[in-house]
């Protein structure tokens, strides 16, 4: 990516002169995941100005993009030539930007069998708070030379800069794809889960919730057949299954209604995301689970303190975030202290100056003046 | 008789008899005897890696046995501001655990034990010296293996495919070692145990895994792996497929991507290559081929059906004047046998060979076959080529004598040359063996030193003290600038303050 371009050009004279008088900046994309997050801090810095797809080329199974791309455009060119991000990550609102999608390394359903987004980051072109534009990793899919810096920007919340152009690997559209339903409790669906997941099944996605069990098969027709014949359950139609999907990514189906409106009646009731070994049987928290991942993504609805949340998750070998709602305690756990301190480290290395003030993973801005 | 020593030889011999005899007293107080070498004769075999072009007495070799032994060298390493160079098996291929002459060699070949395998939770956590192919092995029972399977598996160890990013030839379809861990153990420079990853899918803060995988044990010594097992498929099926043209073999590669096919393995192998692996191992290869590929599929007999049938057609498209399907297993590992023997047949062809790494674009794989062909003529040199081609990654194995000096001069240019190139056409200097001490030159050509300076910054977030491997993988900028190789952006070169000859 060449500095000549204006658009690039205007972020890297920004952020030099925030460096020279010490303002913090606060890098924004579409806005979508305004609501994730610790709270931005310093002025914006909007970066959707830098935007559209440099290269795609399907046979190579790679696209790059610029940060500001939308990545519902991303997507679409994509499905064109029959590809996709497996990861189906999710929008959270049209204005969702692929730069946005990177920093928030959030990855929709299939992630347990497909990877999440950082799996798919091939390379990416940084402007890091030194205000260099700097490029690691490349478009190829086996590529070490150098420590892998592009992966690590998948999820890092504008910490280390603004992720200016991603490469991404993309992946051909499963020939097929079939939607089971089960009725069954939490603890046996997580059995169930992992037992299937020990198979050689196209198990690509799972939810559960209210005594149902959820499944999507996808893969080569043969072999999708062959599975829906085996494991039973009640099939669910082609546009349904769909429309299931794409409320479950997008947190608009009726569980997260229930959790908006939970919120609304209740200030202290707080949408939890735990990050949790897939097996862990089903924690004892009061309020509302639905589990996705097989059970190593959880969702809780719930009005416990926020100790009794983070305790659970730490002693399952996990870990919890406050997705949405009352962000008063932390929105993310905090590491070990000798992972702490090199996080930090890394931080400092990135950003001597504090410029973007640890983005939005961190509430407590290192290097910051 | 000889003549003496120059003086300045003589004062450096006495004073890292000094230091050894330091820094053996104080890990003597750490580690039984038994754990502890220093005598040149003892020492001799940690000299090279895989990479036997580079050697180096290391002042002391440590084979620790316990997590506490491990911490408590590397603490009194940093104490004493000792840099140390961890090692696994030392199948390496590009010197990354060359010895430091000043330095201690962390043997971890002690960490042999599979210390938890869970079934249902499909994952198993190891010692780092546990082989690659015994945590498969371990697994099958189960009806699980480990995916990534790099050549060297039956004697590579996952602590090295951790500090490689190892690869395979299963890569495209199954990832790569960093697609295949939830976690790894270890220790800071400080001797301070650190966790990177854990047990879910994610864990919290900056994800630092993909960073230390692949870091060539510069970041951080890991002592243990939680690798996850995936279902082993019910069948796999490899389709040989013969061509008489490079491009036909090239643009056939492409054709089944753009297909929508990820097959589980993909990979072509020159003329000279093909000759000299069917003489090693006898699989059935066509002699009479320029180029062959070979195309699995597994996964359930039914989708194997699909895909092989699918492929067929493609590979026939595009012009591939045989093809032959693996009948049974026994066949499927005969094909295999050829391709994952390449290294130690061409062994046979040379007294010495160097491995090249470096990716491209998978369009640009006859352009490189070309090239290299080129090459070959340039530098008097031969060359065979196996290549990992569903994701570009060539091993270029260039023959040499490394008894006559100017041939491995030549050798070296030869290799730049390629790596070179490979930058050239979009694609990096190293795909999988790593960038160690062999690549330090190249690094200078794909990254700016703006770039390399951040790499540097990033080492010293962990290793503060830079006692980790050091002089490995990030080339100083002082050295880009003596090796003469520097990117040049918008035609400018960097440090123009700094004079070139």
């Amino acid at each position: 990516m060449s500095t000549d371009e204006p658009a690039l050009q205007a972020l890297v004279d920004r952020v030099r002169a925030a460096r020279v008088d010490r303002t913090r900046l606060a890098i924004r994309g579409g806005g979508s995941k305004d609501f994730y997050g610790e709270a931005a801090q310093g002025e914006t810095l909007d970066v959707t100005g830098l935007r559209g797809v440099s290269s795609y080329e399907p046979t190579e199974l790679v696209v790059t993009a610029r940060c500001g791309t939308p990545l519902a455009e991303l997507e679409a060119m994509l499905a064109e030539r029959g590809q996709c991000l497996p990861f189906e990550p999710p929008h959270f609102g049209r204005a969702a930007t692929v730069g946005g999608m990177v920093a928030a390394g959030l990855a929709g359903p299939p992630r347990a069998a497909v990877g999440g987004v950082r799996d798919y980051v091939l390379g990416a072109t940084l402007l890091s708070g030194r205000a260099e534009v700097l490029s690691f990793g490349g478009q190829v899919i086996k590529n070490v030379a150098g420590y892998d810096v592009s992966r690590i920007l998948a999820g890092s919340m504008g910490a280390l800069g603004v992720v200016c152009e991603v490469s991404l690997k993309v992946l051909p559209r499963a020939r097929a794809t079939a939607t089971l339903r089960f009725e069954t409790g939490q603890a046996a669906a997580i059995e169930r889960m992992s037992v299937w997941a020990g198979q050689p099944l196209p198990v690509n996605a799972s939810a559960w919730w209210n005594d149902t069990l959820v499944v999507r098969l996808q893969g080569a027709m043969a072999a999708v057949d062959a599975a829906v014949a085996r494991l039973g359950g009640e099939r669910i139609g082609a546009d349904p299954a769909s429309a299931f999907w794409v409320g479950l990514r997008e947190q608009t189906d009726e569980f997260f209604a229930g959790a908006l409106r939970e919120s609304q009646d209740n200030p202290a009731s707080r949408l939890w995301r735990l990050s949790l070994p897939q097996t862990t049987p089903p924690l004892a928290l009061p309020g509302e689970s639905l589990l996705e991942w097989g059970g190593a993504q959880r969702w809780l609805v719930s009005a416990a303190p926020v100790a009794t949340v983070r305790d659970a998750a730490a002693r399952a070998g996990g870990h919890a975030t406050v997705f949405r709602g009352d962000k008063a305690d932390g929105v993310f756990t905090s590491p070990a202290p000798a992972l702490a301190l090199i996080q930090r480290r890394l931080v400092q290395a990135f950003d001597p100056d504090g410029v973007y003030a640890g983005g939005r993973l961190n509430r407590d801005a290192p290097g910051a003046g | 008789m000889n003549a003496p020593p120059p003086v300045d030889k003589v004062d450096e011999r006495a004073a890292r008899a000094a230091r050894q005899h330091e820094v053996v007293a104080a890990l003597s107080a750490l580690l039984p005897a038994r754990c502890l070498l220093w005598q040149a004769e003892d020492v001799a075999p940690y000299e090279c890696d895989g990479l036997t072009a580079y050697r180096a007495h290391p002042l002391v070799v440590a084979l620790p046995e316990t997590d506490a032994e491990v911490a408590s060298v590397l603490h009194t390493c940093h104490r004493l501001n000792v840099p140390v160079v961890a090692r696994g098996a030392g199948t390496g291929l590009s010197g990354g655990a060359l010895p430091h002459r000043l330095g201690v060699t962390l043997s971890l070949a002690k960490f042999n034990r599979i210390l938890k395998l869970d079934a249902a939770a499909r994952t198993a956590r190891v010692q780092c010296g546990v082989r690659n192919l015994a945590i498969s092995e371990a697994a099958a029972p189960h009806g699980l293996y480990y995916a990534p399977d790099p050549s060297s598996q039956i004697a590579c160890t996952i602590g090295g495919n951790v500090a490689e990013n190892a690869g395979g030839v299963h890569c495209l379809k199954y990832g790569l070692t960093l697609h295949n861990v939830l976690s790894v153990k270890g220790y800071t420079a400080e001797g301070e145990e650190v966790v990177f990853g854990g047990d879910a899918l994610d864990a919290a803060g900056l994800d630092l895994l993909p960073l230390v995988i692949g870091s060539e044990g510069m970041l951080a010594v890991v002592t243990e792996v939680t690798v996850k097992l995936v279902p082993k498929p019910q069948l796999a099926r490899c389709i040989v497929a013969s061509f008489d043209d490079i491009r036909k073999a090239g643009e056939a590669v492409a054709s089944i991507i753009a297909a929508g096919i990820i097959p589980a393995g993909l990979e072509m192998m020159d003329k000279p290559m093909t000759a000299a692996v069917e003489d090693f191992v006898h699989a059935g290869y066509d002699l009479g081929a320029v180029a062959i590929l070979l195309c699995e599929s597994d996964g359930t007999p039914e989708e194997v059906a699909e895909e092989t049938a699918r492929m067929l057609d493609v590979l026939t498209g595009a012009g591939a004047t045989h093809v032959e399907v693996s009948r049974d297993e026994a066949q499927r590992l005969k094909f295999w046998s050829g391709r994952k023997n390449a290294f130690p047949a061409s062994g046979r062809l040379s007294p010495d060979y160097m491995c090249m790494d470096s990716t491209i674009p998978r369009k640009r794989l006859a352009d490189m076959l070309l090239a290299i062909a080129q090459m070959e003529t340039k530098y008097g040199l031969r060359c065979a080529n196996v290549f990992h081609a569903g994701d570009g990654n060539l091993h270029p194995l260039i023959l040499f004598d490394a008894n006559e000096a100017d041939q491995l001069r030549r050798c070296e240019a030869f290799g730049a040359d390629i790596l070179e190139t490979s930058v050239r056409m979009g694609g990096t200097v190293t795909g999988e063996h790593g960038v160690g001490i062999e690549k330090l030159g190249s690094m200078c050509v794909q990254f700016s030193p703006e770039e390399l300076e951040q790499f540097a910054a990033v080492k010293r977030a962990f290793d503060p003290s830079e006692l980790l491997n050091p002089g490995k993988v990030i080339p100083t900028l002082q050295r880009c600038v003596e090796g003469g190789k520097m990117q040049v952006r918008k035609g400018l070169l960097p440090f123009p303050e700094l004079p070139r000859f």
